[in-house]
């Protein structure tokens, strides 16, 4: 008995029973089709000829193909689509190295540095994080206009270089890196921005990298933000651009969905490179900003 | 001042000495500068682009601010009319309803998805994959997918819903129906990050707690009901609450999906606290008003948030007593 109690027990497929293997699979496959449908769908209409959209029954996958003739067609339609790619990148590029340097100085500071006040503005950062957008979105447009940023890539990127999530995020890395690896560079003479440098971050790389991806993806796939503070093609993003497709009531939905395509394939290709970061990303924060 | 000092200051004290409030100890104001110089990036910047905001947001709600006239101190006006505005009284109906819809939902499904997918099954990874991919897709993008596929007739539900009787619904158009697909857009969205959120929960339960309660005897429902619930209970209420805030936010889906037919929802019947908002703000030029109505959103989400908090403490001294 007690021998039977030492051995720690294995876990693997085996150890359930047929039925319960059948039943989670079952709920999981119907589960997962249902999560995966709208890409498919996504990707089939993107590359149907016009007069397939309205065929009934309706085709799962079109009968003749034609993406490269639709995607001509998007670009005829919207013929700025690829500058708002572009756009969206630079934005998303922008707002991440900058949050990249700002967090993790600040958090670096905040983690191994005491000053007056240190609490105090900690504890106002981490309020900010209470703080809804929708809640400031209105004085935060006016501060725009007020700067005459409104419609430049400074109000698309500067405001979104700076986070209290990251900073509360990657200050909780920088404390779990013990202090006497840290210890060794200073006595090298080395001063704090070269300890962070090559001792703190090389450290903490899995935590700036789960940081990263949903900087990422939140900044690639802001919305609102930018629907207020831009308006001309010079700086439009990829989900206002669609957006607009879809506001023309006359734009055909395998052209919609060749814009949504390409504008989430990006974001896909990230996430099936770095999935365990945005996984560990979120398990970490449990806030998504 | 103690008598160990020289009696002749040199120029450098004098300096030094507006500097004491920094550290008892040279070595000590040194380092406090470091930090202050290294905080300095991101906390003016979270101050000047967020804080400012936030100490506006108050004053705005108090001024008639408009495209017409410059903007004036009203007081409480903007809340009088809050109170007889029908249709914020509607915005604020459906915002619940929506969270009403989806917020059990998202969280239900996201807690049976993660039991399962927290079996050892072989391909889990794969399948969590899948669970997961929606999350990181925009929602303007889902939710044109979504309204493709919602639309009557010609999408895949219409297809599917035909046997019914159903296959001409105007799932975008009836105001009774409306909410229903951006309830589904933000489950679809939602379901695979409260999935990883549990996975983390079921995965920090001891698994010395399943063995005793298998040595007492306890079958697999039993093991679920009295180890994994009890023990993942603040894992839920965290997601319960998240979920609640977003759905306080919801903004993208509503204007996405009814923008190709009445933006909004015929009548108003999609609009939501945020939309509502924002047509005030950048439709009618309404930015006091607009401004009255961010704050009740922001005060919604407070008083969630400060419920979480103080809930929260209730839960760590739980964990920690059955810990012991």
């Amino acid at each position: 008995m007690k021998g039977l109690l030492l051995k720690r027990r294995k876990t693997g497929p085996r150890d359930l029973t047929v039925p319960i293997q059948l039943f989670s699979y079952m709920v999981l496959l119907a589960g997962a089709i249902v999560m995966v449908l709208p890409f498919l769908w996504m990707a089939s209409t993107a590359c149907k000829p016009p007069v397939e959209l309205n065929k009934l029954p309706v085709r799962f996958l079109p009968d003749n193909p034609v993406c490269r003739q639709n995607l001509d067609t998007l670009y005829n339609t919207s013929p700025h689509f690829n500058r708002y790619l572009l756009n969206s990148a630079i934005v998303t590029i922008g707002r991440t190295l900058g949050q990249l340097v700002t967090c993790s100085l600040a958090a670096y500071g905040f983690a191994r540095f005491r000053f007056p006040g240190h609490n105090l503005i900690f504890a106002l950062c981490l309020a900010l994080l209470m703080v809804p957008f929708q809640a400031i979105l209105i004085p935060e447009y006016m501060l725009i206009r007020k700067l005459g940023w409104l419609n430049s890539f400074k109000a698309l990127i500067v405001p979104g270089m700076f986070s209290a999530f990251a900073l509360f995020l990657l200050r909780q890395a920088f404390l779990q890196i013990p202090l006497e690896i840290e210890e060794a560079a200073i006595i090298d003479g080395a001063n704090p921005l070269r300890v962070l440098w090559h001792v703190t971050l090389p450290l903490s790389v899995p935590a700036l990298a789960a940081f990263a991806v949903i900087t990422v993806q939140a900044a690639w796939n802001d919305f609102l933000y930018p629907l207020v503070v831009s308006s001309t093609p010079n700086t439009r993003v990829v989900t206002i651009g669609i957006a607009l497709l879809q506001g023309e009531r006359h734009t055909p939905y395998n052209l919609l969905m060749m814009g949504s395509f390409l504008a989430t394939v990006p974001m896909l290709i990230l996430f099936l490179a770095m999935q365990r970061y945005f996984i560990a990303g979120i398990a970490m924060g449990g806030v998504k900003r | 001042m103690s008598t160990l000092r020289p009696t002749t200051t040199h120029w450098r004290v004098w300096l030094a000495r507006p500097l004491e409030w920094l550290g008892p100890t040279p070595l000590s104001r040194r380092k406090a500068l470091w930090g202050l110089a290294l905080i300095a990036p991101n906390t003016l910047g979270l101050f000047f682009f967020f804080g400012i905001p936030v100490l506006m947001a108050f004053s705005t709600s108090l001024q008639e601010w408009n495209a017409i006239r410059p903007a004036r101190f009203i007081g409480l006006d903007n809340f009088e009319r809050l109170i007889q505005d029908d249709r914020f009284a509607q915005a604020l109906t459906n915002t619940f309803k929506l969270i009403g819809l989806a917020v059990p939902l998202e969280v239900g499904l996201a807690l049976g998805v993660a039991v399962l997918l927290n079996l050892p099954l072989r391909g889990r990874n794969l399948l969590r994959t899948a669970y997961f991919l929606p999350v990181v897709t925009s929602t303007v993008a889902a939710s044109v997918v979504w309204t493709s596929i919602f639309q009557p007739r010609y999408g895949i539900l219409s297809q599917i819903l035909k046997p019914l009787g159903l296959g001409d619904t105007n799932w975008l158009v009836d105001p009774g129906l409306v909410l229903i697909p951006v309830a589904v857009v933000t489950i679809w969205q939602r379901l695979g990050f409260d999935m990883v959120i549990f996975l983390a929960g079921l995965q920090a339960i001891p698994a010395e707690l399943y063995e005793a309660a298998r040595i007492d005897g306890a079958g697999r429902w039993g093991r679920f009901r009295h180890v994994t619930l009890p023990m993942l209970s603040p894992t839920t209420f965290l997601v319960v609450v998240l979920a609640i805030i977003n759905g306080f936010q919801i903004f993208d889906q509503v204007y996405v999906m009814t923008l190709r037919t009445v933006p909004g929802g015929v009548g108003g019947s999609a609009t939501t606290l945020a939309y509502y908002l924002y047509r005030r703000a950048f439709t009618n030029s309404e930015f006091g008003y607009a401004s009255a109505i961010a704050l009740v959103l922001f005060t919604l989400i407070l008083l969630v948030t400060v419920f979480q908090l103080a809930i929260q403490r209730y839960w760590v001294y739980y964990e920690a007593e059955s810990q012991s």
